[in-house]
This record gives structure tokens, C-alpha cells and sequence, in this order.
């Protein structure tokens, strides 16, 4: 089981204001891992800095390869990265997200692979033509995590994927994530404000605190340890 | 009748010209003031082409389009996106001063005299059920639906139209996925510079070519573009279309007393008049989209 | 640097600057004289745009149509027309034609402010451009007021002053140029005393809480409707003003006198002088006036290498033979005026206001640290 994504005091920063001060963690090929943590805790900002959306110094290593550069390298390196409020182009229709998320690939194997995620999503092929803004909220989201399939990627970065959604929604979506991981064998690194849904799909966590890794351990420590729970994880 | 032709070709260059505007708008968010200028400078390179190193006229059509592309992309790079993320006053004056530069640019290389191109449709005029129409226009006609229906295929089939039109509304969402998001903002330019091509090149055979030539055009697409929907492409076709169809047929009113304040002095205080009026009561225009203003 | 002392320092300063345009036409030629007439007028005009886009953040490309109007009304009145009747139709002295012209523009701008509220940004610059683009059209086709195509000439009518007869002021003789000098400088005087004084206070700090953030000035009381169109007013009386005097200082007034050009140029002076910054839009008239003349002079040839020289032909492939003229040559002083305009945007993009601020804080930042 080799490491896939390796942090090494990680910091980054918008502009004057630090946001990330020494972060490292690691996600080994195959793993669903968690980052959790208050708000403002700096969860965002690791998936940015990840990703290269966001300005950053320290080691971060794909594969034993250096990240550099933009969100773009990210992209064509293998990582597809959900953004928090999903980041549906919703001016364009659902047909038209899963193309763009297929963007970097060469290959002209599309169809199957739309086949293949529409097992997931089944609605997917009934909704091509719809314009993405009209979709609710959840269907959003699945849209957001099939575009990121749609790229065949390495690493899955996933951003609050909860947020605003009905508990139903988000169980489901969850459901879908750990399918994928069990199945297809899907590297995810997920951030939550809601811990407990991350833990239970999660194998390891780390918790952050301003900009630092307060904790760090298996999820079933995490979840059996009460103290634990009650100061950092908010249930 | 005849007035509705003639005024579907001068419509059909604002058409192109205003969708020069509004892809540039809807891409970069800005409002490029110099759009006429670079469509007279292109026309004169085609003009050279053909005037001076006897090129034969589609080769030189051809050839002057991939280099109009190929200024729009430098433009976009070189002098625009420095000041991309500043304030609009700062980028206003950026394409105040190109307007300034490529306008002095065509006097000094070309002079100020009208050159003449002439029109690849010929000059003959056909009768078609007691209406006369000139084959250039209808030959402009032909060539701006040509083109504005080639452009959507383009947005709507291919891969990189597909980017380009992500990297419009959500450019950081597109990097995420992969888009060199400066690149197709760049090709946008490119685009829009290879439209005003047309325009002013369609334009030429009629007006006469001079480095004025486009100015009072800009202010017409400008107000097609405003009537359309400044960030609606068939907003700005339709708009264009309207509008030469409209200041065309005020022109043939004027023979009924009702309209007979009218003259061709204020063509461009009309079209002016659009553009406030649109503005004002639904500043959307007739394809957009209302947008919302939260306080 | 206290504040008291700063004040002190900029009362000096304003105070030698006067003195120093008081005396100046006794040392510069009469030729010279009337340039920086001009150069007073379109100081005027701009710190009545500087008050619209530097301090309420409206942008106008269509301030040279305000001045337009003012010009036009002057003119009308110092011609006289018969459908005026009553003494007007005789025509007035140019001296009161301005405040007049200052007025009539200054409602014009009031009545555009009203719809203005409801345009933004770029919208307006597109609004205000097109205004400015089509206002020759619209003043030729009314020739009954405006004379239409050929304008109305002023030179030799006796409502100008000094066209007759010699100005006299405390018994010196005055150059006719010498007396525009002046006329345009004391109203620049007085346009900028009125400047300072309306902006000093409440209004001033309205203002600026309208460019800075609309939704503040909403919530702190701020009617954004009322200062949005009063600065409209304002500034557009202001280019009123300095329209009534340009058409003083040309004598005549046609369709083409203010081209858009102008607008475009009245834009170029606030940003490049800075905006918000009085001292700035000095040197906003002096660029705006002698760039095109200084871009004209140079030949900017000599600056290429050697290999390349005046009349040579470069062949570029498939364009052809490319032949470079000097920068003298028609439309060479438009590239680099416009060249210029666009570097000074990627480097300076505050304007010169901009710059003497951060000189400023860098030399207020340098005190505080040693005191300490």
C-alpha cells in the first residue's frame, strides 16, 4: 500500500493573512481520510493548497512527485477537487458538467465511462439536457462528484460536501462515496464540519486547528474516545 | 421591403460586431472600446493584400481572419491581462488607449484617404418580387448568418468552445477541472477580433475605407449588443438585426410626416437613444438575464 | 508630521502656487500664455469630474458633451438670437455668459444624474460614451440655435473682450492671450476654492462613502440617490463652465469643437492626475493638453537602433514592405499618446495623486518609527 499524497509542513496563505502554519498529513493509495476541525480551522485551505488554488510553500508530493503549480497541473496530475458549494457550472447543462470534467483526458471513451457513473447516479441519463442551476441542492452534489469521476482520477478532494444539504441527502451521498472507495478502489480525502458522518466512512482523521494538525489517529480511536469528541469533534 | 434587406445587412455587420462585444463582455467583463479600431486595421490588411501584393480576394479574406485571431489572442495577453482583476476605470482607460494607438497606427501606415475594397458579391442587383436588392447585401447577409451559425456550433460542440464558455462564468471552477482558464479567455479575444474582421471588412465595400470607417459602427453595435443582453450572444445577433432593420426603415419614413423629424444626423443620436432606454427600463436587454443586486 | 502642520505646509504651498500663476505671463511669451489658458480650462472641467469619479466613483466618457452645452450657451448668448427677444436677443457680455454656461450645464447634468442612478461601472462609461458620440450629430441637426454645421463664430463681436479693444485691468494693458490667462486661472481659482469647500465636509465624506462602498453609505443614512446626482450636477457645471470659456479662448464654436476625443481626454486627465487628489489634476490639465503636442515634436525614431532609419522599408512576410515613418508623421503622436496611456495604467494605477499618497506614507511611516 503506497503513500499517494504526501503534506510536509505545508503552509499557505491569501495574501497577508496566513491560513495554513505547518500541516502534514498523509493519504495512502486506496484510503478515505478525513480533515476535520472547526471553522476556520484551515480545512478549506488544505484542499487549496492541495490542489493549487491557493497560494502555498512546503512539500506536497503526489506519488512521490511534487504538486507545482496551478489548479490546472493539479488537474491533469490526477486529482479532481469538489470545491466547497460544489462548483457546478450551473449555466450549463448536466450533459455539459460531465464533459467538462472529462476535459483533461485524451481518450475518446466517454460513453462508458458515463455508463459506468451513471450506475451510481442513475437519474444522470434521464437529465442530460436540464441547465444545472435548476437542480436541487443534493442532485448538485452528486452532479459534482460524478463530473469528478468523469476525469478518472488519482485522488478525490472533497470539500464540505455536507454543507447546506438535508441529513437524507448528505447520508446518501456519503453511501455513494464509500461505494466508490470499496469498489473502485477510489482514493478520497474528505473535509467535514460534520464529523460524524466523516468517521464513519473515513479510515483515518486528522483534526485541525488553526492552521496545525491538533490530532491525528484511526477513526475508531477518534470515535471511541469521548474526550476526544467532546472538545474537538463536537458530538 | 427593400429598406428591411438593406437594413438586415447593415444589421448583419452590427450583429457580428456586437457579438465580438459580448463575448469579450461575457468572458472577461470588459467593454472593449477599441473593437471598432481593430476591425478598421484589419480591413486595411486585407486591403493590402489584395491593393498592394495582388492577393486574390478569399485567400486574402482567409488569411487576414487567422491574423485578426491571431492580434485578438496577443492583445488579450500582452496588454489585458495585466490589468484584468483591476478596477473598471483602470481597464476602461486600457482599451480607451488602444483605441487611441491602433487608430493612429492605421493613419500613419495607411493615411487618412479613403482606399477603396471592393465587394466579392459584385455590384449587381437583383429583382425578386418587386424588390431591389444589391448582391452585396445579400452576400453580407449570407456571410454574417454564416458565421454567427459557424460560432455556435463551435460554442456548442466542440471541446475547447465548451472551455471557453466555462471559463466565462466560472473560472475558477474550470481551472479545477483542467481549463487553461487565460488561454480561452485569450482565444475569446481572438474570436472576437476575427468577427470584427468580417464586420469590417463586409463593411468596407459600402462606406468606403477609412480610418474612420468603423466608429460610428461601434456605437450601433454597442447599442445592438445593449439591446440584446450585453452578455447574450443571440441577444446580440437579434440586436444587431432590430437595430439596422429599425434605423433603416426610419430612414424610408421619412417620406410620412409622422416621422419626418428624422434625419440621417440623428441615426446616432438614435441609436444612443437605445442604449439609454434599454438601460434604463430593462438594462438586461431582451435575451439577458435580470440580474439581481443584493444590498 | 502633525496634521496642523501638513495643513500649514499645504497653505504655503497653494499660497506660492497662486503667486506664481499670477506672475508667470510677465516671464512666458504670449503664444505660451494661451497655452496654459488652456491648460486652466481643462483643470477646471476636471476637477468637476474629479468630484463624479473620484469621489462618488461614477465613471463619464461624455464629459465633453456638459462642456458642449456650456460652450453652445455661451456662444448662443454672446451671438444673440432673435427668438430670445428681450435684451438677450442682443447677446451678452462673454464674462457673464459663464457662470450662465456653468448653469445650464449643471442642470443638464442633474437631469442625466437622475437616470444615471440606475447604470453602473461600465454601463455608464457605454452610456455616457454614447451621450458623448452622438452629441455633433444631435447639434447639427437643431441649426436654428446652433448654426448647425458651421457652428457660431465669436471673433470680432464686442461681447468678447479684447476683440475690439485692448484689455485694460488697473491701467496695464493686457494681450489678448495675457487676458485669457487670466479669466481662465481666476475661475480655476474659484472653481477650486468652491471644490475645496464642498468637499471638506459632510458632502465631501458622502461622497467618498458612496465610491467606497454603496451598501455602507445606504446603511449609515447616506440618500445615495441625492449625492449620486448632485455630483452629476456639480461636475457637470463645472465642464460647463470650462466650456463657456473655451469657446471664449477658441471664438468660435462648431460640431466639432467637442469630439468625443475630448470626453475621452477629460477621463484620461482624472485618472492619470489621480483620483480624489486635488494636486493630481494639475498635472492631469498639463498632460492632457501637452502630451499630444510633446508626442507630436519628438521623433521617437532616434530611439530605434541604428539599423533601422527614417523612410527605411522593412519587408515583413506576407504583409510586405512596411515603411517607417518618423513619429511625426499623422497619426504617429495618437500611437504614443495611446502607448503611453496604456503603460501608464500598468504602472501608475492610482495617477500622480497616487503617488505623492504613498510618498506621503512612506515619509509619515519613516517619522513614526524613529520617534519611537
Amino acid at each position: 500500500m503506497r503513500t499517494l499524497l504526501e503534506l510536509d509542513s505545508v503552509q499557505a496563505r491569501y495574501g497577508p493573512v496566513q491560513a495554513l502554519h505547518d500541516v502534514s498529513l498523509t493519504v495512502v493509495e486506496g484510503e478515505v481520510v478525513a480533515v476535520l476541525g472547526a471553522n476556520g480551522a484551515g480545512k478549506t485551505t488544505t484542499l487549496r493548497a492541495i490542489s493549487g488554488t491557493v497560494s502555498r510553500s512546503g512539500v506536497i508530493e503526489l506519488d512521490g512527485k511534487p504538486l507545482k503549480g496551478g489548479p490546472e497541473t493539479a488537474a491533469r496530475a490526477g486529482i479532481a477537487h469538489v470545491p466547497e458549494g460544489r462548483g457546478t457550472f450551473v449555466d450549463l447543462t448536466v450533459d455539459e458538467n460531465l464533459r467538462l470534467g472529462a476535459y483533461t483526458r485524451r481518450d475518446r471513451s466517454l460513453k462508458e465511462d458515463v455508463k459506468r457513473i451513471a450506475g451510481y447516479f442513475p437519474w444522470i441519463a434521464e437529465r442530460g439536457g436540464q441547465r444545472a442551476g435548476t437542480l436541487s441542492g443534493g442532485e448538485q452534489q452528486m452532479l459534482a462528484l460524478a463530473r469528478a469521476l468523469m476525469s478518472k482520477p488519482r485522488l478525490l478532494l472533497l470539500d464540505e460536501p455536507s454543507l447546506g444539504l438535508a441529513p437524507m441527502v448528505v447520508r446518501e451521498f456519503f453511501r455513494t462515496v464509500r461505494d466508490l472507495n470499496e469498489r473502485e478502489g477510489l482514493t478520497v480525502l474528505v473535509v467535514e464540519q460534520d464529523a460524524r458522518i466523516a468517521l464513519s466512512i473515513s479510515a483515518r482523521a486528522y483534526v485541525l486547528e488553526v492552521g496545525r494538525v491538533a490530532l491525528t489517529g484511526t477513526s475508531a480511536e477518534l470515535r471511541d474516545d469521548e474526550a476526544v469528541r467532546r472538545s474537538y469533534l463536537g458530538y | 421591403m427593400q429598406q428591411v434587406v438593406t437594413g438586415l445587412a447593415s444589421g448583419g455587420v452590427y450583429a457580428l460586431l456586437a457579438l465580438a462585444l459580448v463575448i469579450i463582455h461575457r468572458s472577461t467583463g470588459v467593454i472593449n472600446f477599441a473593437q471598432g479600431e481593430m476591425a478598421t486595421l484589419s480591413t486595411y490588411v486585407a486591403w493590402t493584400l489584395i491593393a498592394h501584393h495582388g492577393w486574390r480576394y478569399w485567400p486574402a479574406f482567409v488569411a487576414t481572419l487567422a491574423l485578426s485571431f491571431v492580434g485578438g489572442v496577443a492583445t488579450h495577453r500582452i496588454v489585458i491581462r495585466p490589468v484584468e482583476g483591476g478596477s473598471v476605470l483602470r481597464i476602461v482607460i486600457v482599451t480607451i488607449g488602444m483605441l487611441i494607438a491602433i487608430n493612429g497606427f492605421v493613419i500613419w501606415q495607411w493615411g487618412g484617404e479613403p482606399q477603396a475594397l471592393r465587394s466579392p458579391f459584385g455590384t449587381d442587383t437583383f429583382d425578386i418580387g418587386g424588390v431591389v436588392v444589391s448582391s452585396h447585401d445579400i452576400g453580407t447577409i449570407a456571410v454574417a448568418l454564416g458565421i454567427v451559425v459557424l460560432l455556435w456550433a463551435l460554442f456548442r460542440f466542440t471541446k475547447v468552445g465548451l472551455a471557453i464558455r466555462a471559463s466565462a462564468v466560472n473560472p475558477v471552477e474550470a481551472r479545477l477541472v483542467g481549463v487553461r482558464v487565460t488561454w480561452m479567455l485569450a482565444l475569446g479575444w481572438g474570436l472576437a477580433a476575427t468577427l470584427g474582421a468580417v464586420a469590417g471588412i463586409l463593411t468596407a465595400p459600402t462606406v468606403g475605407l477609412d480610418p474612420q470607417m468603423m466608429q460610428a459602427v461601434l456605437i450601433y453595435a454597442f447599442a445592438a449588443a445593449v439591446l440584446g443582453g450585453i452578455d447574450s450572444p443571440a441577444g446580440a445577433v437579434v440586436g444587431g438585426l432590430l437595430l439596422g432593420v429599425l434605423l433603416n426603415m426610419l430612414s424610408y419614413l421619412t417620406q410620412y410626416d409622422l416621422f419626418d423629424w428624422f434625419s440621417e444626423e440623428l441615426r446616432l443620436p438614435i441609436a444612443l437613444l437605445v442604449i439609454l432606454v434599454v438601460l434604463l427600463v430593462r438594462p438586461s436587454g431582451l435575451f439577458g438575464r435580470p440580474e439581481v443586486k443584493r444590498v | 508630521m502633525t496634521p496642523r502642520f501638513t495643513r500649514l505646509v499645504g497653505f504655503a504651498a497653494f499660497a506660492v502656487f497662486v503667486v506664481f500663476v499670477a506672475v508667470l505671463p510677465s516671464f512666458i511669451s504670449d503664444f505660451k500664455a494661451q497655452q496654459y489658458a488652456y491648460v486652466g480650462i481643462y483643470l477646471i472641467a476636471l476637477l468637476g469630474l474629479n468630484i463624479l469619479t473620484g469621489y462618488t466613483g461614477q465613471i463619464s466618457l461624455g464629459h465633453g458633451a456638459f462642456m458642449a452645452i456650456g460652450g453652445y450657451t455661451s456662444a448662443i448668448l454672446m451671438a444673440g438670437n432673435e427668438q430670445f427677444g428681450g435684451p438677450l436677443s442682443g447677446g451678452l457680455k462673454d464674462v457673464w455668459t459663464i457662470p450662465l454656461a456653468g448653469l445650464v450645464a449643471g442642470l443638464a447634468g442633474l437631469a442625466f444624474g437622475l437616470p444615471a442612478l440606475r447604470l453602473s461601472g461600465l454601463y455608464l462609461a457605454l452610456a455616457t460614451f454614447a451621450i458623448a458620440v452622438s452629441l455633433p450629430s444631435a447639434v447639427k441637426r437643431f441649426e436654428e440655435f446652433t448654426g448647425g454645421g458651421s457652428g457660431i463664430n465669436l471673433f470680432g463681436t464686442p461681447e468678447l473682450t479684447g476683440s475690439l479693444t485692448p484689455v485694460e485691468i488697473f491701467d496695464r494693458t493686457l494681450t489678448y492671450n495675457d487676458w485669457l490667462y487670466y479669466l481662465s486661472w481666476s475661475s480655476a481659482l474659484v472653481a477650486f476654492a468652491v471644490a475645496w469647500l464642498i468637499l471638506r465636509d459632510r458632502t465631501g465624506r458622502a461622497f467618498r462613502a458612496v465610491r467606497d462602498s454603496e451598501t455602507a453609505a445606504v446603511s449609515s443614512g447616506v440618500s445615495l440617490a441625492r449625492y449620486k446626482m448632485l455630483a452629476f450636477g456639480i461636475s457637470a457645471a463645472y465642464a460647463g463652465v470650462a466650456g463657456g470659456l473655451y469657446a471664449i479662448a477658441n471664438t468660435f464654436v462648431n460640431p466639432d469643437t467637442f469630439p468625443i476625443a475630448l470626453s475621452i481626454f477629460l477621463l484620461v486627465g482624472v485618472v492619470v492626475g489621480g483620483l480624489g487628489g486635488l494636486s493630481g489634476l494639475l498635472f492631469g490639465a498639463i498632460f492632457i493638453y501637452f502630451l499630444p503636442l510633446w508626442s507630436q515634436g519628438q521623433d521617437l525614431g532616434s530611439l530605434l537602433p541604428d539599423s533601422v532609419v527614417q523612410g527605411d522599408t522593412i519587408g515583413i512576410p506576407l504583409l510586405g514592405d512596411f515603411v517607417f515613418k518618423g513619429t511625426s508623421a499623422a497619426g504617429g503622436p495618437a500611437i504614443v499618446y495611446g502607448i503611453v496611456l496604456i503603460l501608464l495604467m500598468f504602472l501608475i494605477p492610482n495617477g500622480v495623486s497616487g503617488i505623492f499618497r504613498r510618498v506621503g506614507q512612506l515619509v509619515s511611516r519613516r517619522r513614526y518609527s524613529r520617534s519611537s
